[in-house]
């Protein structure tokens, strides 16, 4: 193996690729050439970094060093003065007080450990960093039985939004006896202000493959679907790339490695529906048709894929996988709470310094995320309310800040975790905008089927749009509550049963915003 | 003309959504047109209604002629708050269209989309494959520009 003096971790995600990072990387090379340098300087092509910069963003090891927004025609000042000298570049370098935050703390780190340190294009530094060592413990030491045990002790529970118990879950399709199972894993990721699983595709996809498979050990699956959403094409390439990988080292393929066991996994592709993220749409859509949601039960653990038992699980849960059976339920369970062990990635956006992605304890409190993992509010904003889940999320005012962060703790203000997106807005932000442009959403991506949502979803809508123009009553305000709850007891699906959420809280907090509105 | 695209994928209803894809990645107009439609159906044995179903039902799919450049504005809540509003008032004064609508030329068409996942960057848009962030009045000027130039 080469050494090298430093390596040069380039982040290669939707917004590098944006700001020109393919053409900037053969400028670098070029400069490194020009004083000689690249045998000692090594440029890793890498996915997104733990940070969340601007521009194209680098860090560079074993400095440890960040920068970001960097243009080519810095390139020059950066080579001769970091790597010919040894003196960062000040002027580029991310703000200080972030770099030595706790974000840049990867011992606390599970799903996200290796992204933007590894190359996600190389299967070998997967490995290098002790990847496929739980696959290689599940199939050969472990029964499936002892697999969904393990799972089932660590408590892990579904990060795409339900928060149901991954084991149990499993437990429910392993028994059956059928010839033909299937694990299809909802990449659909169509919340809004959500971009974690796209940031596992793109950083780190072999830690997903692994969870994939051991699951389909675990219940007996042979084929898997990774259903990724259309418009995420780095994803799907990267994800693509990882699986031929995996069948070129015979991680994947028929009787792996002697063992007697199968599996394939195939990556099947959305084409923009909003509802196929609840997990009998997303099976309508797999097999061809639109994707609207089936009456449960029967649950898709029993018939789901073609009729068939079919597990279904969001990349952040089964990312967490390798993890637990790597190092047993007990050293999973040392993160987080005893409710709700493990870590969650939170998206975080808004009016905060940094706003991106960040990997933290469940139970971690809201203000703590705010202030210590996005650089606290922007400079001179002050926090109003913050939107957690997403649009099928609720709004918390400045008296819910010390919220821990879980599954259960959020529903003493009638929110939910969700999909782990935080949007933080300041004082300028008007919360009835907000509303109509949630509800705006909920009305576009209401699926038809079912018509409490299919009508509700547009009344909500004709409702909050005659209140921001300062046309609404009181009894607007009491009708849209009246038909929010109506929905949630009626709908068909999730879809239908979450505008209330929003609604009710942004009515509890924000009240006044919307009285000043209406007419007398 | 169909047979190419057909002929990659073995006549399963499961492959309708990526038969579709290529279909209307593979068309100069970006669209589905009818006699595709009709080739499709018969290929996988489904009734051309439960195709129009489906093709109609997901927002990346058209059955009418759509530009060269399909631009994709994002309306989600993360991107409203930070000004998406504007941006598409500049986008329909700069091209002259509606929402939905193409130019004369058959060079843009302009949609809206839900959250594309890049909110880090918002306000942000689409145009085909490639994802436009941080976007300002000015810097959509200086994007449409381009394109018009021949250069993505």
């Amino acid at each position: 193996m080469k050494y090298y003096r430093s390596h040069i971790l380039v982040g290669i995600n939707e917004t590098s690729l944006q700001a020109g990072v393919q053409d900037f990387i053969v400028a670098l090379r070029k400069e490194l050439a020009k004083h000689d340098l690249l045998e000692e300087i090594n440029v890793l092509e890498t996915g997104p970094l733990s940070f969340f910069g601007r521009g194209i963003c680098l860090t560079v090891y074993p400095e440890n060093v960040n920068y970001e927004n960097v243009k080519q025609e810095d390139l020059p000042e950066l080579v001769s003065d970091h790597f010919l000298k040894g003196r960062p570049v000040r002027r580029l370098m991310l703000d200080a007080s972030v770099r030595f935050s706790p974000k840049f703390n990867y011992d606390n780190r599970i799903v996200l450990r290796n992204s933007g340190i590894i190359d996600p294009e190389k299967i070998d530094e997967y490995i290098g960093t002790g990847g496929y060592e739980a696959w290689e413990k599940a199939l050969t030491k472990m029964n499936p039985a002892e697999i969904i045990a393990e799972v089932k002790k660590s408590g892990l529970r579904g990060r795409g939004g339900a928060g149901f118990p991954t084991g149990l879950k499993w437990s429910f399709t392993a028994p059956i006896d059928c010839p033909q199972k299937y694990v299809v894993i909802n990449a659909d990721e169509g919340e809004p202000g959500t971009f974690k699983d796209r940031l596992i595709m793109e950083g780190d996809p072999h830690q997903l493959l692994e969870g994939i498979m051991i699951c389909a050990k675990a219940v007996g699956a042979t084929k898997a679907y990774i259903y990724i959403r259309g418009e995420y094409k780095l994803s799907i390439s990267r994800t693509r790339h990882a699986i031929q990988q995996c069948y070129d080292y015979g991680l994947l393929g028929k009787n792996i490695f002697g063992s007697g066991f199968d599996l394939d996994i195939y990556v099947s592709i959305g084409a923009g529906a909003y509802v196929c993220g609840e997990e009998t749409a997303l099976i309508e859509s797999l097999e061809g048709n639109r994707g609207n949601p089936r009456w449960k039960p029967p649950f898709p653990g029993v018939k789901g894929l073609w009729q068939a038992p079919t597990v279904v699980n969001n990349v952040e849960t089964l990312a967490n996988v390798p993890y637990i059976i790597k190092h047993g339920a007990e050293g999973y369970r040392k993160f987080g709470t005893p409710e709700c062990p493990g870590t969650k990635v939170y998206t975080i956006l808004g009016e905060v310094a940094y706003p991106g992605l960040c990997e933290v304890d469940m139970g971690t409190p809201l203000r703590t995320i705010i202030n210590d993992y996005a650089g606290g509010m922007k400079k001179g904003s002050r926090f109003k309310a913050a939107l957690i889940g997403g649009a099928a999320g609720a709004i918390l005012n400045d008296s819910m800040l010390d919220v821990k962060m879980d599954l259960n703790n959020l529903n003493q203000y009638a929110a939910v975790l969700g999909s782990g997106a935080i949007l933080v807005m300041n004082e300028n932000t008007s919360i009835v905008d907000m509303l109509w442009s949630i509800l705006r959403f909920f009305r576009h991506e209401s699926c038809g089927k079912c018509s409490p949502c299919r009508n509700g979803c547009e009344m909500l809508y004709e409702l909050i749009s005659k209140i921001k123009h300062g046309n609404g009553t009181q009894e607007d305000l009491d009708k849209l509550l009246l038909i929010a709850d109506m929905m949630q007891q009626t709908s068909f699906c999730a879809l239908g049963q979450s505008p209330i959420m929003p609604i009710r809280s942004a009515l509890d907090s924000f009240k006044d915003e919307f009285l000043a509105l209406i007419k007398e | 003309m169909y047979q190419e695209i057909l002929s990659k994928y073995t006549p399963t209803k499961d492959n309708l959504i990526y038969i579709l894809h290529d279909v209307q990645d593979g068309h100069p107009q970006h669209y589905i047109p009818e006699d595709a439609v009709l080739a499709i159906s018969d290929y996988l044995q489904l009734p051309p209604n439960h195709i129009y179903g489906v093709i109609t039902f997901y927002s990346m799919y058209s059955t009418v002629p759509r530009g060269k450049h399909i631009i994709r504005l994002c309306e989600s809540p993360h991107c409203y708050i930070k000004g998406s509003e504007n941006i598409l008032r500049k986008l329909k004064n700069l091209l002259g269209v509606k929402v939905g609508e193409t130019t004369k030329d058959g060079l843009f068409t302009l949609e809206l989309c839900a959250c594309l996942g890049v909110c880090g960057n918002a306000p942000v848009m689409m145009v085909n494959e490639d994802v436009f962030g941080d976007l300002t009045e000015d810097r959509i000027e200086d994007i449409i520009n381009k394109l018009k130039g021949g250069k993505a």
